[in-house]
């Protein structure tokens, strides 16, 4: 269902994403794990057409989100890493403007509206404009509205930053459901190991644009010898930390804590 | 053709929503109105050109046609910073007409604010020759609103942020705006100032709409018609192709 071969994109000289490949199956759940900057977002920007790949190919339900991108877009939904709402608007008006975008019929437009709203608890707030909504409000919103079109594909880049774990838990009971009754396929990043091991079918761990190991959850623990998928995490991607640019305090703070974590 | 409805509506519902801005950009073109107007009014008479509120309330109404569609064009810097333009950029729709929603949007707004500043205009002094001639200055509006709109987003395509914000203000419009004749006549201007007003795009639009409101014309409602067409059609080509360009 999702396709990258070779998949490559330098910005200047940085290769943001490495000859990287991966295949998941129709109505399987990949998770796409690494730290900061290794990147998860840069690939899911490629698979969405937001980027044009350096090299390498990309299909999305058969379709290369280069040259077919209108077929691709129909066929994927998505929740970005960060806001994309129009906080001017109510939350019903950013459902109905999405809905018109992928041409779903107007009726069937305010019944999923209406159901996706109830569903994510923010129906009584529907004509609310979002810019007064909390941030997990303003999430689940997103996630609502990557649903309204039924896609095939839902693309979900870090889901769950900033949701309380009430909220998360929601979201992933969603999700799950919405995979075993629809078989839509998922592709997720997360930074919280334990999501990723509770929905996911398959991972794929990247780091510096590489992945570094791809299997079931019980595959990479066993592979690194981990109890846990955050140790195995660690072990594949190292300890230090990866802001993209860090600084000599930083760099220090790093050296300390791989020195306490050999002895 | 629902996809080009849906974004016209979010413009125009933003702006509805936005009364602060209304009444903000407002008060420039008062104030030209105002101080200019009044200000400059004797000495035009004195000078034989009769009534300087009569030939300038066309300029401050292309003034603010122009200011309020190149700003609607630039709030695409917004929405890209402010994410929602990936979200239409995702969607199954060309880029071709998710701009020419904005666009279209964008302009209609600057429309309603130039109709907004000519209803002032009129309670401070100014009469249109004709009643007929305000459905034709609306279409002279329209075009430049549309000329306008289709460059701020063809420049705001090509900026990242809002550093750039400032520069297209002094460097593109503050000029495209003094040089246009809106405030002066064209009649008489030193050679090189007479050559770079007929290549600004903004004296034909002025020039329409006084063609329109007080029956004066330097090059002619027609020749007026024409340039603005074509180059609406050229910038709106070229916007589209930078909008589709945009990679995030």
């Amino acid at each position: 269902m999702i396709l990258a071969q070779n998949l490559t994109k330098t910005f200047g000289e940085l290769k943001a994403v490495d000859d990287v490949s991966f295949d998941v199956a129709q109505g399987e759940i990949f998770a796409f794990l690494g730290p900061n900057g290794a990147g998860k977002t840069t690939t899911i920007k490629m698979l969405t057409t937001l980027l044009k790949p350096t090299s390498g190919k990309v299909e999305i339900d058969g379709m290369d989100p280069t040259t077919h991108q209108n077929e691709a877009r129909k066929r994927f939904g998505i929740v970005f890493q960060d806001p994309s709402l129009d906080s001017e608007l109510t939350a019903w008006e950013n459902m109905d403007i999405h809905g018109a975008l992928y041409k779903v019929p107007r009726h069937i437009r305010h019944e999923r509206t209406e159901a996706l709203l109830k569903l994510f608890e923010l129906w009584d707030r529907r004509d609310d404009p979002v810019k007064q909504f909390s941030g997990g409000m303003k999430r689940r919103l997103e996630i609502a509205r990557g649903l309204l079109h039924t896609p095939k594909v839902l693309f979900l880049d870090e889901p769950t930053l900033g949701l309380d774990p009430q909220t998360r838990n929601q979201l992933w009971i969603h999700v799950k459901a919405l995979n075993e009754s629809e078989h839509v396929t998922v592709f997720l990043t997360t930074h919280y190991m334990e999501e990723a091991e509770r929905v996911a079918h398959r991972i794929a761990i990247i780091d510096h644009g590489k992945i570094v190991a791809q299997g079931t959850s019980q595959a990479l623990k066993q592979q690194t010898g981990a109890d846990t998928l955050e140790q195995a995490f660690l072990k594949l991607t190292g300890s230090s930390i990866r802001d993209e640019d860090a600084n000599a305090t930083d760099r220090m703070r790093n050296m300390a804590r791989i020195w306490q974590g050999r002895r | 053709m629902n996809a080009i409805y849906i974004l016209w509506l979010r413009q125009l519902k933003r702006y509805v929503r936005s009364r602060a801005r209304i009444v903000a950009s407002l008060g420039q073109p008062l104030l030209f109105l105002v101080a200019l107007g009044f200000g400059f009014g004797p000495i035009f008479r004195r000078a034989g050109q009769g009534n300087y509120i009569q030939f300038l309330a066309p300029g401050v109404i292309g003034m603010t046609v122009l200011f309020t569609s190149v700003f609607s064009g630039v709030e695409l810097i917004w929405d890209r910073q402010f994410g929602f333009l990936k979200e239409t950029l995702v969607a199954p729709v060309p880029r071709i007409l998710i701009m020419i929603g904005r666009t279209l949007g964008g302009a209609t707004v600057a429309v309603i604010q130039g109709l907004i500043v000519l209803v002032i205009c009129m309670l401070a002094g100014f009469r249109p020759g004709a009643l007929g001639g305000v459905p034709a200055s609306l279409g002279f509006m329209a075009l430049i609103a549309i000329l306008f709109t289709a460059l701020g987003t063809a420049v705001a395509s090509a900026l990242d942020d809002f550093q750039g914000f400032q520069l297209v203000m002094n460097f593109l419009v503050m000029p495209i705006f003094f040089l246009s004749g809106a405030l002066f006549p064209l009649l008489g201007l030193p050679k090189a100032m007479s050559v770079v007003a007929s290549l600004d795009p903004l004296s034909y639009g002025v020039d329409g709409l006084r063609a329109s409101l007080i029956g004066l014309a330097h090059f002619g409602a027609a020749t007026d018609l024409a340039v603005l067409s074509v180059l609406s059609a050229i910038l709106l080509g070229i916007g589209g192709y930078l909008f589709s360009q945009i990679q995030l």
